[in-house]
């Protein structure tokens, strides 16, 4: 173990290797690595910022779906509610126009009634004074009496 | 290749195996008794500078090809060690420089490169050499103090380069007169800030070489058995394996003692005491 030039000639190629390590080997290797620790930081903020998304979109659409459901179910209930009435009105539309419809006939009656009475009572004056003429014949002029006839006729 | 089975020729296996492949810069020849500080161990360069290049080859390859969605396997791979390089770093250095986490992944890979050297088969890449002419061949740049040092004595001037820059000459100097006794015991000081800072050095680099070139001397010495008989041979197997099992270990750890280290001195260095 004898010290001699070797020694220089490993100094020279030492300070050679380690600028060629530093200029041309370290940097693109560091840069890349320190670029892919980025973009894996990147791609994992990423995606905890869409996890948090996705958590907002579906709690969002679960309120949106109460709602909904809350909305539907006071429709239906309106419509039943507005159903009911309709029901109600045409009920009681029905009653009034039978009620009205009855109490026309019920007049229309009474009215024939009326006629056939008079009718009848016309008749029978009629029939009365036939009668009575049959029998008062001779004694009863029918231009004498035309005035008490016809009374008797009215009275009848 | 132990092919003797007297005491000479096992203490020449282990000298043959610890021997550079040596180049003397002053006659430009091939000469394993060459001494001096003007001489090169070609085997230790080369297959420093070989890992070294697989490292970055391999390295850039990736970066060049990296995306930011699923990686690849050799991707991944990278990832993984420069990620834990940089938990590293930003564990242990205060603040931020551009320079620190390059140099922490440059040292931890290409010192890890040339600690597996060790886990190469001792006798294979010596015994091809041969083959091509060559009759030495050490295989383990850590293994080499010429090697160590040249990386610990350029933390050293990282060191300094990074103290100059985080509190300047004059924050410097102030801290290395006044601490850790006072501006009374300047000189104490002084002595004392020099003898750490060439500590850190010093320390670094025997480390790693010690570590390594034990490692290596007990792979040399099991392969030693391989050629005393069937008994022995089995044993050294099994030796081999365990020592083999263990050193993975051994490799690692020192890499990473070294990168750690290198990133804890730069980290005081930076810092106001």
């Amino acid at each position: 173990m004898t010290i001699n030039a070797t020694l220089i000639g490993q100094m020279i190629a030492f300070a050679i290797f380690v600028w060629f390590t530093m200029k041309y080997v370290w940097p693109p290797i560091a840069s890349a690595m320190a670029e892919r620790q980025q973009k894996i930081a990147d791609g994992l903020a990423a995606a905890e910022k869409g996890a948090r998304a996705l958590q907002d979109a579906s709690s969002q659409a679960e309120a949106e779906l109460v709602k909904a459901r809350e909305e539907a179910r006071e429709i239906v209930a309106s419509a039943n509610r507005q159903a009911t009435a309709l029901v109600e009105e045409a009920r009681e539309q029905a009653k009034v126009e039978a009620q009205r419809i009855r109490e026309a006939a019920e007049g229309e009656v009474d009215q024939q009634v009326m006629q056939a009475r008079t009718a009848l009572q016309k008749h029978v004056g009629r029939l009365v004074v036939e009668a009575s003429a049959k029998i008062l014949r001779k004694e009863v002029n029918a231009d004498v009496h035309n005035d008490l006839l016809k009374q008797v006729e009215a009275q009848v | 290749m132990a092919s003797g089975k007297s005491e000479g020729s096992a203490t020449d296996y282990v000298v043959h195996h610890l021997t550079n492949l040596k180049l003397d810069l002053t006659t430009m020849t091939l000469d394993p008794y060459a001494t001096g500080f003007w001489v090169v161990h070609i085997d230790s360069i080369v297959f420093s500078l070989l890992l070294g290049g697989l490292f970055l080859w391999f390295f850039r390859k990736v970066a060049k090809s990296v995306t930011t969605g699923v990686p690849s396997g050799a991707q991944n791979l990278v990832e993984m060690v420069v990620d834990f390089v940089d938990t590293q770093v930003k564990e242990t250095f205060p603040g931020h420089h551009p320079l620190i986490a390059p140099l922490a992944l440059t040292i931890f890979v290409w010192v890890f490169l040339m600690n597996c050297m060790d886990l190469v088969p001792v006798d294979l890449l010596p015994t091809l050499a041969t083959g091509v002419g060559l009759d030495y061949l050490k295989v383990v740049p850590s293994t080499d103090v010429n090697i160590t040092f040249g990386l610990s004595l350029s933390v050293l001037a990282l060191i300094f380069y990074m103290n100059i820059h985080m509190k300047g000459w004059g924050g410097l100097g102030k801290e290395a007169l006044t601490q850790p006794f006072g501006a009374k015991l300047a000189p104490f000081n002084l002595l004392l800030r020099i003898v750490e800072e060439l500590a850190k050095p010093i320390s670094l680099s025997l480390r790693l070489f010690g570590n390594l070139f034990a490692g290596e001397l007990i792979f040399i010495l099991i392969a030693l058995l391989f050629t005393q008989g069937a008994v022995l041979f089995v044993t050294g197997l099994a030796l081999h394996w365990l020592w083999a099992v263990f050193h993975i270990l051994v490799v690692t750890l020192q890499a990473f003692v070294f990168m750690v280290l290198t990133i804890v001195y730069l980290g005081l260095a930076a810092e106001h005491h």
